[in-house]
């Protein structure tokens, strides 16, 4: 049924507490930012290092390139590399926790450990197919180790594959789930 | 997720209904709720389990099911069993488990017991997920599964037949000429126009009648043309709590129904959290349209006096702290009118550690004030609060809830602790200026 009450004298329209929402969302309250900071943090070592990858890497760029006509300047390797190496660790650390910790351990569904298989697979097999600089993979008009390229694709179809039925899709929904709370809490007059 | 418990689980059932009707009543309940904002806040959770930290049992217990989010697992399967985009899937591999009426009764006491709708867990979710708003809805399956703590589905069946848990309504009349009697303040009943109708908490009915003589005493003051009435009196809506939408909708549209044939522009709430979640916030969705009245709370009415200069107040000076009611504040958004009125009457305020939008819930909200089986669990929550407010050294302590001050109250008795729980509207009532 809609919400048919009458909005907080002085309450911001919905548009605008949805995105107060969407924005507070980006770090924990200072209450809860001690018990939160570990997994907070680590899970923006997760997501900007995989962003990083993903778009920075100069041979990420010429298969969109190849794909869409579209290309923006590399980032160097070496910052790659280290991208790389710290989304991994982040993610040892998420599984880690997901099965040490008494809280995480109670909540967790198939979803959670899946969903980690698949993301943790491209990290691994993107890592097993850098094995000379960008520059020189670019260089060649052919693919020298066509296997585990494969492999690597194939590993980040699976992860496409899998986007829409488990949790990864909250890259989308988390917009929409945080500015919904944001609009009834506005209208109410809580300022978030 | 596990579904192993660390201690037995407490339920109990009404009704002689079969185990497959009471799963099939929760189950068709819980597909009614699942709307667009429903789907959105179930899709999105990744289990983080910060909502742990965010929750006064779990804080107080360390017991890892009553993280908020696990206890919407019931209602978490049914979604995606029956509503979610890939349920057709779901079912016919039999990838998620249907809830079975052992889940049910075990759900009870996570639902009933060890949430209070407070919606602390809200404010801590980075996915912005409303948990409490879930939960209510979860109680709605619950009550239509007959599967309530015992002391609120008795309630419940009080109110349904007096529409009030504390007294049928042909009773009211001499409540109040008592009330009036023993405080010496003349409380209006059942006039047949009237420009606000004013309505109670079931404890204001009961012990606590000094509370209907304070708001009569200001509204008396300003001259208000005010009454109560017969017909709808009681605004702690125990449906709200209960799940049992029927007697929401009954007992939300006596109170306008009321309002609108006296021709009432307003309803003023009691000091009471889910009176003010149940009237404020979701009375229009039962009534149809835009209601024709304004429903304001207590503290906001204060607030309005003495910024219109209708009232003054007595300074009393020295120091207060002050529990922030849920529904009041973190769901209702009068966190400044709650501390306008107390700067209005000169005191110094020390904020509780956690105060404000992320203050701690009493621990007795959302019914669990009511549910004896759910003490020990509030007790737990009591003495945290307890150091909180012994930390600030103030000298009162103050809040604006009913059910808050009977929590602590409560608690104080079995702590054997001195501080006494203040009313801010008898603070205020007790201290009018001349």
């Amino acid at each position: 049924m809609p919400d048919l009450s009458p909005a907080r004298e002085g309450a911001p329209s919905d548009l605008i507490g949805a995105l107060r929402a969407v924005q507070h969302g980006l770090w924990p309250r200072k209450e809860f930012a001690q018990a939160a900071l570990g997994s907070t943090i680590n899970g923006y070592v997760f997501h900007l290092g995989l962003a990083l990858v993903f778009l920075g890497y100069a041979p990420h760029i010429a298969f969109v390139q190849r794909l869409s006509g579209l290309s923006w300047p590399p980032l160097p390797d070496a910052v790659m590399y280290l991208a790389a190496g710290a989304t991994i660790v982040s993610l040892l650390l998420a599984v880690v926790s997901r099965l040490t910790n008494a809280v995480l351990r109670k909540i967790s569904t198939a979803d959670d450990l899946i969903t980690w298989t698949l993301v943790m697979l491209p990290m691994l097999t993107g890592m097993s197919v850098v094995v000379e600089p960008s520059l020189a993979i670019l260089a060649r008009d052919h693919v020298t180790y066509p296997i585990p390229l494969a492999i690597h694709l194939l590993s980040v179809e699976l992860l496409l594959i899998w986007f829409p039925f488990g949790k990864l899709m909250h890259a989308f929904l988390f917009v929409f789930s945080r500015g919904a709370t944001g609009m009834r809490f506005s209208h109410r007059g809580v300022q978030l | 997720m596990s579904t192993a418990s660390t201690t037995p689980s407490a339920f109990d059932r009404q009704g002689s209904e079969s185990d497959k009707l009471r799963i099939d009543a929760a189950m068709h309940s819980f597909v009614s709720e699942f709307g667009i904002t429903t789907a959105l806040h179930m899709e999105s959770c990744v289990r983080c389990g910060q909502c742990a930290q965010a929750c006064h049992f779990y804080v107080t217990t360390g017991e890892a099911k009553y993280t908020p989010i696990y206890k919407l697992e019931p209602f978490r399967r049914a979604y995606l069993r029956q509503t979610s985009p890939f349920a057709p899937l779901i079912r016919a591999l039999g990838l998620i488990k249907k809830p079975g009426i052992a889940d049910l009764e075990q759900w009870q006491e996570l639902l009933y017991d060890s949430c209070t709708m407070c919606g602390r867990c809200t404010l801590a979710c980075p996915m912005g997920i409303d948990i409490a708003e879930l939960v209510k809805e979860a109680r709605h399956g619950m009550f239509k599964a007959g599967l309530v703590p015992e002391r609120l589905a008795l309630m419940d069946r009080t109110a349904r037949q007096w529409g009030s848990t504390a007294t049928p309504g042909e009773d009211l009349p001499e409540i109040l000429a008592e009330a009036s009697r023993l405080h010496g303040v003349e409380i209006p009943c059942d006039l047949t126009a009237a420009d606000i109708l004013v309505t109670a908490a079931p404890a204001e009915l009961g012990e606590h009648t000094k509370a209907l003589a304070d708001a009569a005493r200001i509204l008396n003051r300003i001259g208000a043309k005010w009454t109560m009435a017969q017909s709808g009196f009681d605004a702690a809506n125990v449906g709200f709590n209960n799940g049992d939408l029927e007697l929401q909708e009954r007992l939300t549209r006596a109170l306008i129904d009321t309002a609108v044939r006296i021709g009432a522009k307003t309803v003023l709430l009691p000091e009471c959290g889910h009176a003010y979640g149940a009237a404020r916030w979701e009375a229009a969705k039962w009534y149809g349209q835009a209601l024709p009245v304004r429903i304001i709370h207590m503290t906001e009415f204060l607030d309005e006096l003495i910024a219109s200069k209708r009232i003054s107040v007595k300074k009393i000076g020295g120091t207060a702290t002050f529990h922030d009611p849920c529904q009041i504040v973190r769901r209702g958004g009068l966190e400044a009118a709650a501390r306008r009125v107390l700067a209005a009457l000169g005191f110094e305020l020390i904020e509780l550690q956690d105060h404000g939008l992320a203050s701690y819930c009493c621990g007795g909200g959302g019914g669990v004030v009511s549910n004896q089986r759910a003490t020990p669990l509030r007790h737990k929550v009591f003495e945290m609060k307890r150091k909180q407010i012994e930390a600030t050294g103030a000298t009162h302590f103050v809040t604006s809830c009913g059910q808050c001050r009977i929590t602590f109250e409560m608690g104080a008795k079995h702590a054997d602790w001195d501080q006494r729980t203040e009313s801010m509207l008898e603070l205020v009532a007790d201290n009018l200026a001349d």
